[in-house]
């Protein structure tokens, strides 16, 4: 069974807590006790009616100031996938949550709602989405009960839209443009009736039909090493195996291979999934593999085919996104974690800041804040070996860890 | 409401699962399994016996004895211990009780769920551990929603949910300083379906409560409680003998029983696929108010 991933993000009181609500209601994923509490929160609050949207605003604070400041992440099924939403705050002050929820999404959900049209954020969540280079794009124009489901309204959202797309700098994904109102679920699971001049699909009948490379066939091999396992017990005394995860394309028993830094070739000997002998790994599989031979190989190698081999990067070019407080520093010493492996690296340089809002350039600005986006170039203390993200995405997302405070400062994508 | 696809397991929970492990394992130094003996850590446990095999689990079990356990569950973790040659740490809430440092709450709702987080923080600094992996998974609870795969706890064991470390990707951050402690989460994408699922893809053995099995019970505030030693009940609540099971496995006085003659795993399933009300509906610990588990987490809760 496939797991589909969709991140949400939308703005304040844009109504996307209600249509994950709605979503989970109307497939039946809300148990009856919990349905329960929501009616009696609903009544606390004063409201007349149940508000689907207290399901997902998990902390005190959320609950208190009706917003989502934090990722959440909730899960229903429908009879043919499993569906996992990370939803998102729509906030400025939280675009790095944003980022975060969307990094493991193949679908990008955005709202927005038919009586404000595209606002500011709106082009924050679209640069977002291109910046991930998310495959596939959902705009729910959201309230038309509230614009008496206009037509006219509801297209010329859509135009607004298409001419954001146009004045991209990235490869727009496939984008799906549906009418919805999440409070009375028009178009959220069954089709609207009320919208009889929309023939598409409802949300959730469009979610079903996406389909996804989970196989990732079209990447070239990559491997990274997470632990060598060396039982050195009698029955495995000789046992050499590479724990660790397909990043992207795949392995075959007796491909040959290339492990990076060493730059020692073998071939794969066995492809272990606990006690099953596989003869191929794809991208995301958790394997051992052995080899016919003993090379230099241990934890944060990587191993791929020797005709397509990434390259070993020490100067990297890189859109980043800064997630911290503390601004970036140019010339200190950060920690790069590209996958698993951790080098020291310090930024050379800041080469310019993004307007996201305007998809701009700001040519003056030279810091990056929290929240914000922009290209710097680094150089490593030893090379990594990272694809383009535009080229492997799997292989082409570093973060970057202050060393005095532990934290994740930024997010960044190899050019 | 029903709805009786029985679907697979979905592969890619396991293969994100053992490379959380395999990640635990290299990122720090003295990582442990909170172990409960619910069917959340016996799949943890299972995970990681894949996840390093050939080799053996690198890392040891505790477990945080209430001193309210189902005796059927310390029965059962002794068994798993045994059998897949483990090491067994355990750490008493008595012990807490008897130095002072937590009291017994007194009156019908009486529960050392509370007191288990200092015993677990005083474990985790006497036996130096940095990070300790756990069962919960984000479907249970909306404070557990929002919980990361490695969550960082400061030195009194607290949960900031504001100061998160944002995860990108797979990527995870186990860097921290000396005192605090991460809480490792590799289930947290699996719901109470798809661990059950695993567990009869798995063929994996679960303590025999999980099981219709009759049993002495009393009915308050339309649960069905466990009648047991160290549970106060008042006199109008009279035992009575029920056909049961538990659908979550806490202590025997935080934990509801449901009415079921569920005695197979298939039927356990089918039982959980038209269930009306949550899994976390049984536990009354949750139950005190809408920010329980937020609050417990504050403190330092599993």
């Amino acid at each position: 069974m496939e797991v589909l991933r969709i991140t949400t993000s939308g703005s304040v009181d844009d109504g996307k807590s209600t249509l994950i609500g709605r979503l989970l209601y109307d497939t039946h994923s809300i148990p009856q006790d919990k349905m329960e509490a929501l009616h009696a929160a609903s009544k606390r609050k004063g409201l007349d009616f149940t508000d689907l949207s207290l399901l997902t605003d998990g902390l005190v604070a959320e609950r208190e100031q009706g917003i989502t400041i934090d990722v959440a992440h909730i899960y229903f099924s429908t009879p043919s996938r499993k569906y996992i939403i990370a939803d998102t705050p729509g906030h400025i002050e939280y675009t790095r949550n944003m980022v975060t929820g969307a990094s493991n999404a193949q679908v990008s959900l955005i709202l927005i709602d038919a009586r404000k049209g595209i606002v500011e954020q709106t082009y924050r969540h679209f640069f977002i989405a291109g910046l991930l280079r998310i495959p596939y794009l959902v705009v729910c124009v959201n309230k038309m009960d509230l614009v008496e489901y206009s037509e006219a309204r509801f297209n010329q959202i859509v135009e607004d839209f298409q001419q954001m797309i146009a004045s991209a700098t990235f490869k727009a994904p496939s984008i799906k443009f549906i009418p919805i109102s999440s409070l009375y679920g028009e178009n959220v699971a069954a089709r609207s009736e009320k919208i009889s001049w929309y023939s598409g699909d409802s949300l959730l009948e469009y979610l079903e039909q996406i389909t996804f490379d989970h196989a990732d066939s079209s990447h070239p091999g990559r491997f990274k090493v997470q632990s060598v396992i060396r039982p050195k017990t009698e029955a495995y005394h000789d046992f050499r195996g590479f724990a660790g995860k397909v990043v992207s394309g795949h392995f075959n028993v007796g491909d040959e291979i290339i492990s990076l830094p060493s730059q020692q070739k073998s071939k794969i000997k066995t492809i272990e999934q606990f006690e099953t002998q596989l003869t191929t790994a794809e991208a995301r599989q958790s394997v051992v593999i052995t080899f016919e031979d003993e090379i230099d190989t241990s934890r944060g190698s990587m191993l791929s085919k020797p005709e397509n081999a990434p390259s070993l990067l020490k100067e990297i070019s890189a859109q980043v996104c800064w997630m911290d407080q503390q601004k970036l520093v140019p010339g200190k010493a950060y920690l790069l974690q590209h996958g698993i492996n951790r080098v020291k690296a310090k930024v050379q340089q800041i080469e310019h800041v993004i307007d996201v809002t305007s998809n701009k350039i700001l040519e003056d600005k030279k810091e990056l804040g929290l929240n914000d986006i922009g290209k710097i170039t680094l150089k490593t203390a030893h090379p990594i070996f990272a694809d383009s993200y535009d080229v492997n995405p799997a292989n082409g997302a570093f973060i970057l860890i202050d060393e005095f405070s532990n934290s994740t400062v930024a997010v960044g994508f190899v050019a | 409401m029903t709805n009786k696809i029985q679907w697979e397991f979905p592969q890619a929970l396991e293969d994100e699962a053992i490379y959380i492990l395999r990640e635990t394992a290299a990122q720090f130094e003295r990582p442990a399994i909170l172990f409960s003996g619910g069917k959340d850590s016996i799949t943890i446990v299972r995970l990681a016996q894949k996840a390093f095999y050939p080799g053996k689990v690198p890392f040891p079990l505790l477990h945080i004895d209430t001193g309210h356990n189902f005796p059927e569950t310390i029965q059962f973790r002794d068994w798993l211990v045994e059998s897949l040659g483990l090491d067994l740490i355990v750490r008493n809430v008595q012990d807490s009780i008897d130095q002072g440092k937590v009291q017994e709450e007194t009156g019908k709702y009486a529960s050392r769920n509370a007191l288990q987080t200092v015993t677990l923080l005083d474990a985790i600094e006497e036996l130096k551990f940095d990070a300790c992996i756990g069962g919960a998974r984000r479907d249970e609870e909306k404070a557990r929603a929002k919980e990361r795969i490695f969550s960082v706890r400061d030195e009194f064991g607290q949960w900031n949910a504001k100061m998160q470390r944002p995860e990108l990707f797979d990527m995870l951050n186990g860097k921290i300083h000396l005192g605090e402690n991460v809480r490792v989460f590799p289930i947290s994408n699996w719901t109470e379906l798809d661990v059950w699922n695993y567990i009869r893809r798995e063929n994996l053995q679960i303590p025999s409560i999980y099981f219709s099995h009759e049993r002495e019970i009393i009915e308050r505030d339309g649960m069905y409680w466990p009648y047991s030693p160290f549970l106060n009940t008042t006199e109008e609540e009279t035992p009575f003998r029920q056909k049961v099971r538990f659908r979550t496995v806490g202590d025997m006085t935080c934990t509801a029983a449901v009415i079921s003659e569920a005695d197979k795993l298939e039927d356990i399933i089918s039982e959980i696929l038209e269930a009306k009300i949550s899994e976390r509906g049984a536990r009354i610990d949750d139950k005190r108010s809408e920010a329980a588990m937020e609050k417990r987490k504050q403190a330092g809760y599993f």
